[in-house]
């Protein structure tokens, strides 16, 4: 049977630097389930975060080759064979302990994001038509790894951009409430002068790295852009709109349910 | 003594998933001081991985549902061993918790006029899942996570202070719970990024830990399910019930290794997949037990034609109950007429078009795709039972939530009672809503009605719970955690499995006592800052907890019944029918105490319930 080898980086916030393990190679195997059998045989304490194991709830991230990946979808197969594998952790976030990072400012980004606040919930129910809910649906796959965050070049080596920057994850959770039929919050204004919208110059890195294969750029911070754009600064838009009425929804207009 | 931090709540919540959160959300809003307490981050729980969807009788996809059939399909899927109140209040209060979830946020998949949507699912009567894609799960824990920090931004507002009320402390391991006399008093820790202790008071704990599925092998449980609710709330005194009725999923995947487990959903075979051995044999028409003949093909042909339509065949033996199919793919693999790596073949692809498969089974088509580079549009998945769910559990009050102990509360998976033998797909999701929400009124309610303060834990007790969360460091030789884990996982699967027999779950209990003493000598390596070495010592003896109380109910059950067979009692037993099974353990003792079981009688269902099913049979 031949071997894998794996180049681990091990230490935390003070410094580290990568250790080598070697494991024989057992077929149909993860990125994730060698490091479990790293630890459980040559570094019990190696510490990396992990939950449901099937891609589904983001826990795994890490830079695999240099690369963000979940751990647990990677299989090894997929790697160069023969060739040390490089396994780092995410580089964007401060770290705790070798893999383990310091998630919090994507908590602290969700919390910025004013609330959804729908008009009073009629008996049974609101309605909704499919159409109108498919395109927030696209953004609530998200499971939250990260790794778009990770990824984008605004916040990867810039920690002084973090103060203004909510990143790729929560555009998409700003355009899915700016998509929603029933929220009556406007949060363009803030999410183009203290969120950071304007630094994003739609190189689409976060997109190619989201498991669940989000169209972020596309689907989320162009309309976004746009909409922005639409709101405050082009003349013609705000004639348009003046016409059109395209401004955010009332309380009133989004009580008024589909027939 | 070591540095610990201190924190004082009117109620903590332990555990964040559906359940948790829902109680969190309750408690919060009736002014409660609240903290929720979880062993990952924030949104990770295991609820993310429940496709299927929410059952609640809102009747917008036919209109025939309400209440009183889903009360009647939830106790005949339980085969009548539910508290029939729990499952009484699960069916009447679930539209109301789907409904309110959309104005936190939801979005829910829709009917043509815009309602939300409903889909059919063993054992329901009527189309009644509501269900986003397969990814419902991750939308409610999604959801609930919004809608706790929307509550955080009206605390900011009013008080500077965003977490004033609704605090949430991640990645931070329970090892046990505090009693004020015979009263839960608190709870002590650790965080499992320093290491650091931490002590809550709290004269409320709400347990939402989920399930027991990581002391099996083979299971779709992720690693938090260790038991670690159910085994704090029986050493502060609560009793648990019918502990043997574990759910099985008949179609795990068992081939890459790196997905062993994972579920293939039960659509694959309701879209015509079938289940064949090693020698191409299509097996399930050998297994159909006489209570299910009348309901079953006989012949492939006749089967067939079910498919496409219901009135012109009977259904396939595919689809039996979960415990029937799981059962014979077991024995196929017992007889040596399994697949390369231990389970059976699952095909769809000789059934439909690729194109077909593609359409009607998306996400099965990438999770093989990705997960087993498997084309299951050109060939045959590789499929065998998986450790999926467990019915019993902490017992409760069916209105309140409330255990045996003052102040204790339990909700979701790890209450017992609600599914009895064998859960329905989609009344876990309701369930965690509406039982988490009614913990967290059950626990605002007493907080309310209690007259004087908490007491603050103990210095000396602190002291001791610390020596012993750090007496495996102490060693230099010891046991490895991560080999105990191994062997008990390979144990239970071989002995308290899906087929139960006397003489393995007697050999099964040995093997627990072995267990337990060798766990007494861990030994870890390392430092405390996150350490997974030394936080599966802290989880290790909960596993063992609950598979002895699984061990020992599976040996004294002596029927075949739901989430229990036995090879040597293979009928469902009347007199069995009307009995649960209680376990207890001293008050605060160890984890190695005697677990005592008896059984007690199965509470009675009032007339006007009883009515329900006789209207159904007229």
């Amino acid at each position: 049977m031949s071997d894998v080898h794996m180049r681990i980086w091990r230490g935390d916030a003070t410094g580290g630097a990568f250790e080598e393990y070697t494991m024989p190679d057992v077929e149909g195997e993860v990125v994730l389930d060698v490091i479990h059998r790293i630890q459980a045989t040559e570094a019990p304490d190696l510490a990396c975060r992990w939950n449901c194991k099937a891609g589904k709830c983001g826990s795994c991230s890490a830079e695999i080759n240099g690369k963000p990946r979940l751990m647990c979808m990677t299989r090894m197969s997929t790697l160069p064979e023969g060739e040390t594998i490089t396994v780092t952790p995410m580089r964007a976030f401060p770290i705790i302990k070798d893999l383990v990072t310091d998630v919090s400012f994507n908590y602290e980004q969700a919390r910025k994001v004013p609330a959804f606040n729908p008009p009073p919930r009629p008996e049974g129910g609101y309605r909704m038509m499919q159409e109108d809910v498919e395109r927030g649906q696209e953004f609530r796959k998200c499971i939250e790894c990260f790794m778009c965050q990770d990824v984008c070049h605004v916040i990867r080596d810039h920690e002084e951009n973090k103060a203004s920057y909510a990143g790729p994850r929560f555009f998409i959770r700003y355009a899915e409430l700016e998509m929603h039929p029933l929220d009556t919050n406007d949060r363009r204004e803030l999410v183009q002068e203290e969120m950071g919208l304007g630094k994003c110059n739609i190189t689409k890195c976060c997109t190619e790295v989201c498991p669940e294969h989000i169209k972020i750029t596309d689907n989320a911070i162009i309309p976004l852009k746009e909409r922005v754009v639409d709101a405050n600064y082009d003349p013609v838009a705000w004639l348009g709109r003046k016409i059109r009425r395209r401004t955010k929804r009332t309380p009133a207009e989004a009580a008024v349910q589909p027939e | 003594m070591a540095e610990v931090e201190r924190h004082s709540y009117d109620v903590i919540v332990i555990g964040a998933g559906g359940a948790g959160l829902r109680a969190a959300i309750e408690a919060r809003s009736q002014g409660m001081r609240t903290a929720i307490i979880c062993k990952s981050l924030f949104g990770k729980a295991h609820t993310v991985m429940a496709e299927g969807g929410i059952a609640a009788a809102m009747g917008n996809v036919n209109s025939k549902d309400n209440w009183q059939v889903h009360f009647r399909d939830t106790m005949r899927g339980g085969k009548f061993m539910n508290s029939w109140r729990m499952a009484e209040l699960h069916a009447m209060e679930a539209p109301q918790r789907v409904w309110e979830l959309e104005t936190y946020g939801a979005l829910f998949d829709r009917t043509k006029d815009g309602r939300i949507s409903q889909r059919n699912f063993g054992g329901h009567e009527y189309p009644r899942l509501a269900h986003v894609g397969d990814r419902t799960g991750l939308e409610l824990i999604r959801t609930l996570q919004q809608k706790i920090v929307s509550l955080q931004q009206e605390d900011e507002r009013e008080s500077g202070d965003a977490e004033s009320r609704l605090k949430v402390f991640a990645e931070l391991t329970i090892t046990k719970l505090t009693m004020d006399g015979e009263r839960i008093s608190g709870a002590f820790g650790y965080w499992r990024e320093s290491g650091r202790f931490v002590v809550f008071d709290a004269p409320a704990v709400i347990i939402a830990t989920g399930g027991i599925g990581k002391s099996f092998k083979v299971t779709s449980n992720s690693w938090e399910y260790t038991g670690d609710g159910h085994a704090l709330a029986m050493r502060a005194g609560a009793t648990l019930v019918n502990m043997e009725f574990v759910q099985f999923h008949p179609t795990g995947m068992v081939w890459p290794l790196s997905v062993r487990g994972i579920l293939v959903t039960e659509g694959v075979r309701g879209d015509g997949g079938v289940l064949r051995n090693s020698d191409g044999k299509r097996f399930m028409f050998e297994y159909v037990a006489d209570m299910f003949r009348a309901e079953t093909a006989e012949s492939e042909e006749e089967a067939d034609k079910w498919y496409d339509d219901h009135t012109a065949g009977r259904r396939p033996p595919e689809l039996l109950p979960r415990d029937e199919v799981a059962r014979s793919i077991n024995s196929e693999v017992k007889a040596g007429r399994g697949s390369p790596h231990g389970g059976v073949f699952l095909d769809i692809a000789s059934r439909r078009t690729a194109e077909d498969i593609r359409k009607r089974l998306p996400s099965m088509y990438h999770q093989f795709m990705e997960l087993a580079g498997v084309d299951i549009t050109r060939e045959a998945m590789e499929v065998g039972p998986t450790c999926h769910y467990i019915m019993g559990g902490v017992q409760v009050e069916p209105d309140t939530a409330a255990t045996a102990v003052p102040g204790l509360f339990a909700a979701g998976e790890v209450a017992g009672g609600m599914h009895g033998s064998n859960r329905l797909g989609g009344n876990s999701l309701s369930d965690l809503l509406v039982f988490g929400r009614r913990a967290g009124l059950g626990a605002a309610d007493y907080v309310e009605g209690l007259s004087g303060g908490n007491t603050a834990m103990d210095a000396t007790l602190v002291q001791e719970y610390i020596d012993e969360a750090l007496e495996p460091f102490s060693r230099d030789e010891g046991e490895n955690p991560y080999d105990l884990q191994y062997e008990l996982q390979e144990m239970m699967q071989a002995n308290v499995g899906i087929i139960r027999t006397q003489s393995e779950l007697d050999y099964a209990l040995e093997k627990l006592d072995e267990f337990k003493e060798r766990a007494g000598r861990l030994a870890i390596k390392g430092g405390r800052v996150y350490n997974p070495g030394w936080n599966l010592a802290t989880d290790l003896p909960s596993m063992l907890t609950v598979s002895t109380c699984v061990a020992q109910g599976a040996r004294d059950r002596k029927e075949s019944r739901g989430g229990q067979t036995r090879e040597d009692f293979p009928k469902a037993d009347p007199e069995f029918g009307k009995i649960n099974f209680v376990q207890r353990q001293p008050a605060g003792g160890s984890f190695a105490d005697e677990i005592k079981i008896s059984p007690e009688p199965l509470p009675e269902m009032p007339e006007e319930l009883m009515a329900i099913f006789e209207e159904a049979n007229k």
